[in-house]
């Protein structure tokens, strides 16, 4: 048998044959049931059931769920403050922006607003994760895509981003940033310098990506045309974020319920009319120039702001001397011992936020106890998994990598 | 949100028994029979999406609450508010016609709230667990009922105390 011949005499139908990453059943003349995964034939644990007829895909069944947490149920057996490093376990790099509408909703039952500074604090961080989260996402789709370099540049940049992420909270991911009432730190020394540093590196790197990525006539084959969402399908299936964007839906959260200091800040939501796998990557692209540009006006904001209030009054009044005196000297605030036994008044709360991925939704009650009595939560990831089971058919199964990185959909952030 | 409730106000009116007042969001609790009627309704008003499928289990009322937090997409206007649509169901028989043929942005939310509550949507296209395995969906996870065993802390191996002679 020469190099490559795959032996396809002698295949009853209801057999089971292994090929790399997959299994494959025959189940009729040219007719397969292919499994694919859970062991990450990409990126991330999940299964993908799809039926080919020659090498078209009839129907796509994505089986999610192997990274599922229970992190509502979870939730409602931990104290208000310990819901947040839980649920930032959803996506890591994204940690500021998944657990923001959180916090916001127990802000909104407390009633109370958190000071202006750490609005833009807060602010500062989110756009940090969204770039972050973008390039993981780009790196991911390059390798599915068998592009190494994409893989490799994201995810070396990505570590710019990390690394201030680090400085500005002590922690690489799942920073556990804003907590309700304010944020945990104020930026360190010099940190706005090292920032704007980042800045003009990442806009000479988008121009890279461009040349080598989205520009490049091997990928542009592969993603033109390829997937494609109409914007009503787009808005009938509810899918999220660059996603929609992609499809000439002018829907970002930042821009319809303005949260934080979003109002206050000047920038544009980027929109494609394509729809197609390369239009997705293009908002990608474009969002994180306007992320930078938020961060170059936060960064000139916090400049000129005066170096307090990164806490409530209300809760800043109860801290203690020490307390005060550290972060007067090094900008750093420890948890208060108050957040222990927060309690929370009775109340149902809703908030979402635009995290990278997509719009994140929260919905919080309180029975007025320590714990919260229900926390729904529904991630932009498992709002994108229905672009599997609508959008994949009737392509070539070689457009499935293609199709599940261009939507940067992230398991761990989809089962929750 | 003050114009988004004021239309779904509109487009329900007759239908709705009385409206929650939640903080971000309003909510419209409708009988279970004309959940349908409603779902229309408020689809033909703009609201085009479902961004969640909230279900709340409530057993001292022996009650599963079932809220559509719906939105817009297409209308800038409506996009601003959080519409929901609440239907209590009774605990032992929970059975709730599904509005994923309405709205196909409910399909896999609704297939959740099944695994997770044991809520029956009638109608709907595909309805089996998405995340849970069927042997652990059939124990309806996010139930009051089920409570979750935390690991005790491990203190080391136990060490025999001897009682002194």
């Amino acid at each position: 048998m020469a190099a490559g011949e795959l032996k396809l005499s002698g295949w009853e139908v209801g057999e089971v044959r292994r090929l790399p990453g997959m299994d494959v059943k025959k189940i009729g003349k040219d007719l397969y049931e292919i499994f694919i995964g859970p062991q990450h034939p990409g990126s991330g644990h999940m299964r993908i059931i799809v039926r080919l007829d020659g090498d078209v895909m009839v129907e796509v069944d994505p089986d999610l769920g192997y990274v599922h947490r229970t992190m509502e149920k979870l939730a409602e057996g931990r104290s208000y403050i310990k819901v947040i490093p839980l649920m930032e376990r959803m996506a890591i790099l994204d940690a500021c922006n998944i657990t923001l509408p959180y916090v916001e909703a127990v802000e909104k039952l407390l009633g109370l607003e958190p000071p202006e500074r750490a609005r833009y604090l807060r602010v500062l961080l989110c756009e940090i994760n969204r770039i972050a989260s973008h390039l993981y996402g780009m790196g991911i789709f390059g390798v599915f895509l068998g592009h190494s370099t994409m893989y490799m540049w994201p995810f070396g940049d990505r570590e710019v981003f990390v690394e201030l992420a680090e400085r500005l909270t002590g922690a690489r991911l799942t920073h556990t940033y804003a907590i309700p009432g304010g944020v945990r730190r104020d930026v360190p020394e010099g940190f706005t310098d090292d920032l704007r540093k980042a800045i003009r590196y990442m806009r000479k790197r988008l121009e890279d990506y461009r040349k080598i990525f989205l520009d490049n006539p091997v990928i542009r084959a592969r993603l033109e045309d390829v997937g494609v969402i109409s914007r009503n399908l787009a808005i009938e299936l509810g899918i999220v974020g660059p996603n929609l964007r992609a499809s000439g839906v002018e829907y970002d959260v930042r821009l319809v319920e303005p949260y934080e200091a979003y109002d206050e800040l000047d920038f544009e939501i980027p929109v494609f009319e394509e729809g197609d796998a390369l239009a997705r990557t293009w908002v990608r692209v474009e969002e994180i120039k306007q992320s930078l540009r938020i961060l170059e006006q936060v960064a000139d904001k916090l400049d000129k702001m005066p170096r307090e209030g990164v806490m409530h009054d209300k809760f800043w009044a109860k801290a203690p001397k020490l307390y005060k005196d550290v972060y007067a000297k090094e900008g750093r605030v420890k948890l208060m011992p108050l957040f222990a036994t927060l309690r929370v008044p009775k109340g149902k709360a809703f908030a979402r936020a635009e995290a990278g991925r997509g719009e994140i939704v929260y919905y919080v009650e309180s029975d007025g106890g320590m714990t919260p009595y229900r926390v729904r939560v529904v991630s932009p990831s498992f709002r994108n998994a229905i672009v599997f089971k609508y959008i994949a058919p009737g392509h070539r199964l070689m457009d499935l990598p293609a199709i599940y990185g261009s939507i940067d959909y992230f398991p761990p952030e989809a089962d929750r | 949100m003050e114009e988004a409730r004021r239309r779904a106000e509109e487009a329900l009116a007759g239908i709705y028994e009385s409206i929650e007042e939640g903080k971000g969001f309003v909510s419209f609790i409708v009988p279970v029979e004309r959940l349908v009627e409603a779902a229309e309704a408020l689809k033909s008003a703009g609201f085009d999406h479902v961004k969640s499928v909230t279900a709340v289990d409530r057993p001292k009322e022996g009650v599963i609450e079932v809220t559509y937090h719906t939105s817009s997409y297409g209308d800038p206007e409506l996009a601003k508010g959080i519409v929901g649509l609440t239907v209590r169901v009774p605990r032992d028989n929970p059975r709730v016609p599904s509005l994923s043929r309405i709205w196909v942005s409910a399909e896999f939310q609704e297939r959740e709230a099944f695994e997770f509550f044991g809520v029956i949507f009638e109608g709907h296209p595909d309805l089996r667990p998405i995340l849970l395995a069927p042997p652990i969906a059939e124990l309806r996870p996010l139930r009051k009922d089920f409570v979750v065993k935390e690991e005790p802390i491990y203190r080391g191996p136990i060490q025999k105390v001897e009682k002194p002679p």
